[in-house]
Formats: C-alpha cells, sequence, structure tokens
C-alpha cells in the first residue's frame, strides 16, 4: 500500500494528483458504492436476526433443525478440508519441488472448479450417482446412498473447495526451491522426515492461509449443496441450505439468525486473512481467489 | 511420469505424489466433468439443438449472459474508482474499505442472496426509497442486475490493484514534466498500462456473474423468460428429472466459461509481454 507520498511543494503536488474537487469526489463515489453494494447487505443480515430480540434470536439458534443443519457444516467442511489438505501438500510438493512438462497445464487442471458454475458442479455428481446417472442403479441395487446424502455433499463440497490449499502452497514452496530438503536428504533424513521437520515449518503460514479459505467456502457453500442435498429436513440441509428454505418459509429471523453464524464467519475469516497475509513475506502472498 | 522430472533432483516422493495428484485430481474432477460431456454426447445434435432454441432456455441463456455482461461493465468503471481511490487517496476508513472489498468473495452466497433482497424489497432499506421513485429493484431482472454487481467487484479490484501500486510514478512525473495535463496523463499514460488487468478484472467477474446462482436467486423473482436465470433453470430441469436438458445447458454454460478463463490466460501473458514492470 505505498502511497506516493503527499509533496510539501504545492506546485509539483499539482502534477501528481488531481484537483481536490476531483479527488473528493472519486473518493466519494467509491465510498459510497462500497457502502450500498457491500456494507450495507452485511449490516442487514445482523439487524434482521436480531429484529425480534436476543431471546429470539437464540431461540432460532438453538432450533434441532438449525442444530442439525450447524453440525452437518461442520461435518462435511471437516471432510473436505482435511482431505483437500492432504491433497494440497502431495500435489504442491510434486508440482514445486520438481520439474516436470505440463506443469502449467496441470496448474489449470487443479484450478478448474473457480470456473465452473456452482450448480454445475452440483450436476456432475447427479449425473454419476443419480438414480438416471451412470452408476446410480448399481449403487440402489447395493443400497448405497451417494446423492441426498452425507457422501453426494461431501464430495460436492471437495469439488468447489479442490484448488485452495494447493493453490496457496504452489507459489509458496515454488519461491523456496529445494535447497533445505537437498540438504537435510543428503545428511540422512528420510523423505517423510524431510517433509515433516523442513518443509512444513516452513509452508505453515501458507497451509494455515489455505485451509482457511477453504474452511469458509466449504461452510459457505450453496449452488453444488444445493443440487446434491435433497433438502431432508434435520437430514441433509447444510447451514446455507437452511437459510434458503426458512427464508422461503417467511421464518426472516430463523433464517437471518443462521445468516449471521455464516457472516460472522466470513468476518473472522477475512481478519485472520489479513493476519495470515502479514505473516507471509509481502512477495509471497499468493492469491486469493 | 518419472521420466519427465527434468531436474535431476535429488529429492524422493516425486512418482508417489504425482501419482496421487493425479489420481484425485480425476477422481474428484475430470472423471465427473467428462461424465458431463459424456451425457452431451447421448444426444442426437437435432435434441441438442432443440433444448437449446427453446424460448426459455434461450431466454434463459439471453438473461444469465446479458446481464453478467451488464453487471462486469458496471464492475470494471467503479471497480477502477474504487482502486484509484483506494491506492491514491488517504482519507479516513481508507484501510476499512479496502478490507470491505473482499466481502463478497467472503459472504456466503445465499448469506448475501438474503441480505440483498431484504435490503431491495420493496419495504427494506433502500427498496422503500426505491419505490417512491417508482423503481424496482427485487424480483425483477434489476435485482439479478444488483446481485451480479456485488458478486463481481472484488475481482476487478483486487486484479487492477496490484498493478496500480507497482506503476512507476516517475513516468507520470515525466509525462507532467514533458508538459501533459493531468487528464492526459491519466488517460494517455496510466490507463493503457492499466488496461490488461482490467480487461482481466472485467473477464473473470463477467465468469462469476454467468455462473453465480445463490446470490441472484433470492432477488431475481425467477420468472420463466424474464428472470430466470441458466443455473436456475440447470436446477429445475434436474427436479423435473431432465437430465438432457440440465446437460445441454450446463455444456454450454460450461463451455464459455472456459473461453473466458482462456481470454484471460492470453490477456495476462499479453499484460506480461507488454509491460516490462517489476
Amino acid at each position: 500500500m505505498n502511497q506516493s507520498q503527499a509533496s510539501s511543494i504545492p506546485a509539483r503536488d499539482d502534477l501528481r494528483t488531481e484537483p481536490r474537487l476531483v479527488r473528493g469526489i472519486i473518493i466519494a463515489i467509491a465510498v459510497s458504492f462500497l457502502t450500498v453494494f457491500v456494507v450495507l447487505p452485511l449490516v442487514v443480515v445482523f439487524a434482521q436476526a436480531f429484529s425480534k430480540g436476543i431471546g429470539a434470536y437464540f431461540a432460532a439458534l438453538s432450533d434441532p433443525e438449525a442444530l442439525s443443519a450447524i453440525r452437518l457444516t461442520l461435518m462435511v467442511a471437516a471432510i473436505s478440508v482435511g482431505l483437500n489438505l492432504v491433497f494440497g501438500l502431495v500435489a504442491a510438493w510434486a508440482i514445486a519441488k520438481f520439474d516436470f512438462r505440463g506443469k502449467t497445464f496441470l496448474i489449470s487442471l487443479i484450478d478448474l472448479p473457480f470456473s465452473v458454475s456452482p450448480v454445475i458442479s452440483g450436476l456432475v455428481f447427479v449425473l454419476l450417482f443419480g438414480a438416471q446417472g451412470y452408476w446410480g442403479p448399481w449403487l440402489q441395487a447395493h443400497n448405497i446412498h451417494v446423492l441426498f446424502a452425507v457422501p453426494g455433499i461431501a464430495l460436492a463440497t471437495i469439488f468447489v473447495t479442490f484448488p485452495f490449499v494447493a493453490r496457496a502452497l504452489i507459489p509458496l514452496m515454488q519461491e523456496q526451491g529445494t535447497q533445505e530438503e537437498e540438504a537435510a536428504i543428503s545428511l540422512g533424513a528420510s523423505g517423510l522426515q524431510t517433509f515433516f521437520r523442513v518443509t512444513l515449518p516452513n509452508i505453515k503460514w501458507g497451509v494455515l492461509y489455505g485451509v482457511l479459505l477453504c474452511n469458509a467456502r466449504a461452510m459457505g457453500e450453496f449452488g453444488a449443496v444445493s443440487v446434491v442435498s435433497g433438502h431432508i429436513r434435520g437430514e441433509t440441509n447444510t447451514m446455507p441450505l437452511l437459510v434458503e428454505i426458512l427464508y422461503n418459509e417467511y421464518q426472516f429471523v430463523s433464517s437471518f439468525a443462521i445468516a449471521s453464524l455464516l457472516a460472522m464467519l466470513a468476518l473472522i475469516t477475512l481478519v485472520a486473512k489479513t493476519i495470515l497475509e502479514r505473516h507471509l513475506d509481502e512477495g509471497q502472498i499468493p492469491r486469493g481467489d | 511420469m518419472s521420466g519427465g522430472a527434468g531436474r535431476r533432483s535429488t529429492l524422493p516422493g516425486f512418482g508417489l505424489t504425482m501419482g496421487l495428484t493425479l489420481t484425485w485430481l480425476s477422481v474428484i474432477i475430470l472423471i465427473p466433468l467428462a461424465g458431463l460431456f459424456l451425457k452431451t454426447l447421448e444426444l442426437s445434435l437435432d435434441q441438442f439443438w432443440v433444448i437449446l432454441t427453446s424460448r426459455r432456455t434461450l431466454n434463459a441463456l439471453r438473461i444469465s449472459f446479458g446481464l453478467a455482461f451488464a453487471a462486469a461493465c458496471v464492475n470494471l468503471v467503479m471497480g477502477m474508482v474504487i482502486v484509484w481511490a483506494l491506492v491514491r487517496y488517504r482519507f479516513p476508513g481508507r484501510r476499512l474499505f479496502d478490507a470491505i472489498v473482499d466481502i463478497p468473495f467472503a459472504l456466503p452466497t445465499a448469506v448475501a442472496g438474503v441480505a440483498l433482497t431484504s435490503l431491495f424489497a420493496q419495504k427494506g432499506w433502500l427498496g422503500a426509497p426505491l419505490a417512491e421513485l417508482g423503481i424496482k429493484v427485487a424480483f425483477t431482472p434489476v435485482g439479478i442486475f444488483v446481485a451480479m454487481i456485488f458478486i463481481g467487484i472484488p475481482f476487478v479490484v483486487r486484479t487492477v490493484q496490484p498493478v496500480l501500486i507497482d506503476l512507476d510514478v516517475e513516468i507520470e512525473e515525466a509525462a507532467a514534466s514533458l508538459g501533459a495535463n493531468r487528464w492526459h496523463t491519466v488517460s494517455k499514460v496510466i490507463l493503457p498500462s492499466l488496461i490488461p488487468a482490467l480487461l482481466t478484472g472485467f473477464a473473470l467477474a463477467f465468469a462469476r456473474a454467468v455462473g453465480e446462482y445463490g446470490s441472484v436467486i433470492f432477488i431475481a423473482g425467477n420468472l420463466p423468460n424474464v428472470s430466470e436465470i441458466a443455473p436456475l433453470l440447470i436446477v429445475i430441469r434436474l427436479s423435473e428429472f431432465r437430465y438432457a436438458d440440465a446437460t445441454a445447458i450446463a455444456v454450454v454454460m460450461l463451455v464459455a466459461s472456459f473461453l473466458i478463463i482462456f481470454a484471460v490466460n492470453r490477456l495476462q501473458r499479453w499484460a506480461q509481454t507488454r509491460i516490462p514492470v517489476h
């Protein structure tokens, strides 16, 4: 955020910046746009959630349906963050520590889920596991439930959160090179020892960064999960899905109470992200999208 | 694959980690996406064409792509204004507003959807004054437009911001000392070097808005042919068990977003060859 520092000589200042009036107008436009489109929607969530008082708010959150949605969301997030963490570490090791042909292509394949509509991310699993899907009949014959059950929700969530950890780690590990690891190996350390004692301490902030973003998306995913969930009350509704159901039933306090938990998750994620970015050296901030 | 390890790295584990990476990538991403394309191949060209050219499908695609394009245009202009204010000026709350830009990235889309709807509904904080002016936002195509602006704004800001920060102030000073007035310096010197980043941000915002579902469906009204977006039509076709219809629409959208991402990659390569900033 380096700024061209305000010069003390007014004549010089004129050359480098705009007239005071223009500056004022630009700042006013930027601030009011962000206020209307970003701040107000966030404020409205909490205003609505507490519109009938704190008692109604906590009553909404302790409803059995709400509790089951919170439990399911936490479980799905734990599964998908855990699996994507392992994948991210493995993929980053292969991609960042070795040279091979087609590396750029492989990275863009890992990035694919970022450019797929959430609804399509759910649809692909319906086509595989649905009653009319490729493996649906076989699954039905063996009484295995993937769609409209936890495995389907977890799969769709893993799909949409797939790139986060790997993308946070690859640039970081590329920048750090292989010298330290090579030294450890030549001193007789095994591969796993090298990874856990040398590599992991070096990338711990990057790992946290990836896990943080992955978790936020996993808990908040709506479109993909909506397609595969089946919306079975008290069973396959995650928190975002319950927000939708309660909203459509005009239970606004309950809907916004759940929404406020997700909004707090988003705010905590942003604060933690800022702190982590400070820990990662300025030059090594992984892209946050 | 092991023969591909060009650099004679002494580190172990290439074969194992590469094998696991490719396996997991195939299971989670490649096979499911391939299934989508295979399913489309089950359709004859005629069937595919009939689905895509049905009035409802065409309208849904037109609404999604058209409004996403319009919203990305707004994001392009407003994103530029926001970046300029955040990078070039100092004002109270600047750092806070800088952090706020990321909220559309972080806020779950369903939360954004119900929040925007409640804000712009006829009795909402913004909906009520707008209704007095005769402008209806929620449950109209305007609502879709508003939600798409919300979801796209960080893309333009976060792609242009680092480029503007890195831009050499000396070029500006040179232009100014050669007699260019401020407007000329901005429009002839600064903006052209931001164009690749601006276009990238535009394309990313556009791609995101085309596929957006959660933040749009609450505020949209979802009237077929009027305010029904393509992703919602996919969901509706699925719930009617018309898998072929859902798949055909999905393939068109997927191909479109791949083309956009391809264009973005091209843009970034072009930008790298064009401006040797470092």
